[in-house]
């Protein structure tokens, strides 16, 4: 039917008597876009039920009994959209496209087998910034190719803002993450702050500036923005990361979610919003749990615990070592263990001692469960996907809602490689800095065990009453060697 | 599409997205990350629809290559996470 109407349109073009030349121009013009907005209707379809598809994955997450089949749902889901695509005929370079899924499928694949679990939070933090970036490529792109006038301009200068700043809040993310030198030091020059804002309000009033249509702005838009995203990320020390990373995760959706409203597109605008959505909830469950503002983990630095008390008067006197033998004998006889793992267990790589321990009280009897901070790790879940690499049962790892009502019913705790999470203060002390942070009630528990190299304080830098309960025994040393003592104590009992 | 039309789907989505991955368990916020990082990839769609000129071009094809690893990688090293999750017995 478009055809036909074209044809018409190049008759009426060779007639020039029939209509004026420029008007003819602007009606082939517009059946050009006609046509091209005619594969809209069934392509739409296709990108509802693709959205569909991401919908009931995301709802599949949550169990892990569905949660395979919900990522396949996906996978699915993401497989049609971009049929629709290609079936569609619209895809503007074969080549460059074919190519392209082929580099990027194989360099996904690469990463996707050879990672380790516990450099998932880096691995993450890349795909983030890689998903932002192409964002703000596709918003390029656009800019380049016709004006973009009003709204469609504004979500342009938003989608650069967004998404490059996700790529290289990334990428200096996975850099400290990853641990490498260059970036394990936060450092900020002077004045930092005035110069993020300055930054922030420059871009944002480019953005507005984009709604003109000429595009120019978008570059150094994107300048600004990538300088933005660094100095976001570098003041930020190592341990507010899985902040830092579920925010970058609900950006790269936003950036989506924008270029969606760039290019027109409902399955970016709904995909991208469904994840920009997760993001922000899993940001406002790890600044709970770490007790901190979002601000505050932006912005701000730990305060300096000035009126905590003084380690020695804490621990003086007070403190019970204890040997692997003596754990093991005590391990003797009890009907219940709760194993609260922080992320020391996974630095250590003592996950699958920790299972093998396990694994000896539950064949004598012992019910063996894992009070999981939501901390515990450098992401969220984290340290559930650590225990799951080792075996452990996933309905034996309980959340700490869930398993704080239970300590009292409990014969002995293991803490291992974890301190401020389980550090009574919390409670018990307005004036600290951890104070209402919500922790794992350790010492209800008959009996506390604590696997720890020394009395170090952890990261909120002030010392832990727990250590010197009455019931509570440290069992000093390597976490990993001392589960493996502990392991060969329990087999010889 | 107009842009009420467009904002309509962008609000309704995101009620959507904070109603379902409320109930997302702690335990699986890990994989939740990468998959729905996987999901963000989704601008493979508009990278697969940009294009013209030079400079289009190459922004449209280094656009394919980022989203494209975004994508692979997402899914499969969710799909390796979650196989890991196993109940006993």
């Amino acid at each position: 039917m478009f055809d036909n109407l074209i044809d018409i349109l190049l008759l009426a073009q060779q007639g020039p008597e029939l209509i004026p030349a420029d008007e003819t121009a602007e009606l082939v013009e517009q059946a050009a876009e006609n046509i091209a907005a005619a594969a809209s209707p069934r392509a739409n379809l296709g990108y509802l039920i693709a959205a569909v598809f991401f919908i009931l994955g995301i709802k599949g997450m949550t169990h892990p009994r569905t949660a395979v089949r919900g990522n396949q749902f996906g996978a699915v889901g993401m497989l049609l959209a971009v049929l629709v695509v290609l079936v569609g005929n619209q895809v503007v370079s074969w080549p460059f496209a074919i190519i392209g899924m082929i580099v990027g499928s194989a360099g996904g694949v690469w990463l996707a087998r050879t990672i380790q679990m516990t450099q998932m939070p880096q691995l993450v933090a890349l795909f983030n910034g890689f998903g932002g970036i192409a964002s703000v490529l596709v918003a390029a792109a656009e800019v380049l190719k016709t004006e973009n006038p009003g709204v469609a301009g504004l979500a342009a200068g938003l989608t650069g803002l967004i998404g490059s700043v996700t790529f290289t809040g990334s990428l200096i993310a996975a850099g400290k993450l990853q641990e490498l030198p260059q970036f394990k030091k936060p450092w900020s020059v002077q004045g930092q702050q005035l110069i993020n804002a300055a930054l922030v309000v420059a871009s944002v009033y480019l953005s507005f500036e984009m709604t003109d249509g000429t595009g120019w702005e978008f570059f150094p838009l994107v300048l600004l923005a990538l300088a933005l995203g660094v100095f976001l990320v570098t003041p930020i020390g190592g341990a507010d990361m899985p902040v830092v990373i579920a925010l970058l995760n609900s950006y790269s959706g936003l950036a989506a979610a924008a270029a969606g409203f760039v290019i027109n597109n409902n399955v970016l605008i709904i995909a991208g919003s469904l994840v920009g959505a997760s993001g922000l909830i899993l940001t406002n469950i790890m600044c709970k749990a770490m007790n901190r503002s979002l601000a505050n983990v932006l912005f701000g630095k730990m305060e300096a615990a000035g009126e905590s008390a003084d380690a020695d008067e804490v621990y003086a006197g007070k403190i019970k070592s204890t040997s692997a033998d003596e754990v093991a004998m005590m391990l003797d006889g009890v009907q219940r263990v709760i194993v609260v793992p922080g992320y020391g267990l996974a630095v250590a790589q003592a996950q699958h001692a920790v299972r093998e321990m396990a694994d000896l009280l539950e064949a004598n009897g012992v019910t063996v469960e894992y009070g999981i901070h939501p901390v515990a790790g450098r992401m969220p879940g984290h340290m559930n996907v650590l225990l799951a690499e080792a075996d452990v049962s996933y309905d034996q790892l309980k959340e700490m809602d869930e398993i704080n009502p239970t300590f009292a019913q409990c014969d002995m705790a293991i803490v291992i490689g974890a301190n401020d999470v389980v550090n009574p203060v919390a409670d018990t002390d307005p004036a600290s800095p951890i104070a209402g942070m919500p922790i794992l009630n350790v010492s209800e528990a008959q009996t506390v065990v604590v696997i720890k190299r020394s009395l170090s304080p952890g990261f909120a830098g002030i010392p832990n009453p727990l250590f010197a309960a009455d019931n509570c025994l440290m069992l000093f040393g390597d976490g990993k060697q001392a589960l493996v003592d502990l392991v060969a104590a329990l087999k010889e009992n | 599409m107009d842009i009420i039309t467009a904002l309509t789907i962008f609000v309704l989505a995101v009620f959507i997205g904070f109603e379902i991955i409320t109930k997302v368990p702690p335990t699986l916020h890990t994989p939740l990350m990468s998959g729905s990082n996987a999901i963000s990839g989704i601008t493979l769609v508009g990278a697969l629809l940009a294009g013209g000129g030079f400079w289009g071009g190459l922004f449209g094809f280094l656009a394919i290559v980022f989203a494209t690893l975004n994508v692979v990688g997402g899914f499969l090293v969710t799909h390796r996470m979650l196989s890991m999750f196993k109940k006993k017995g």
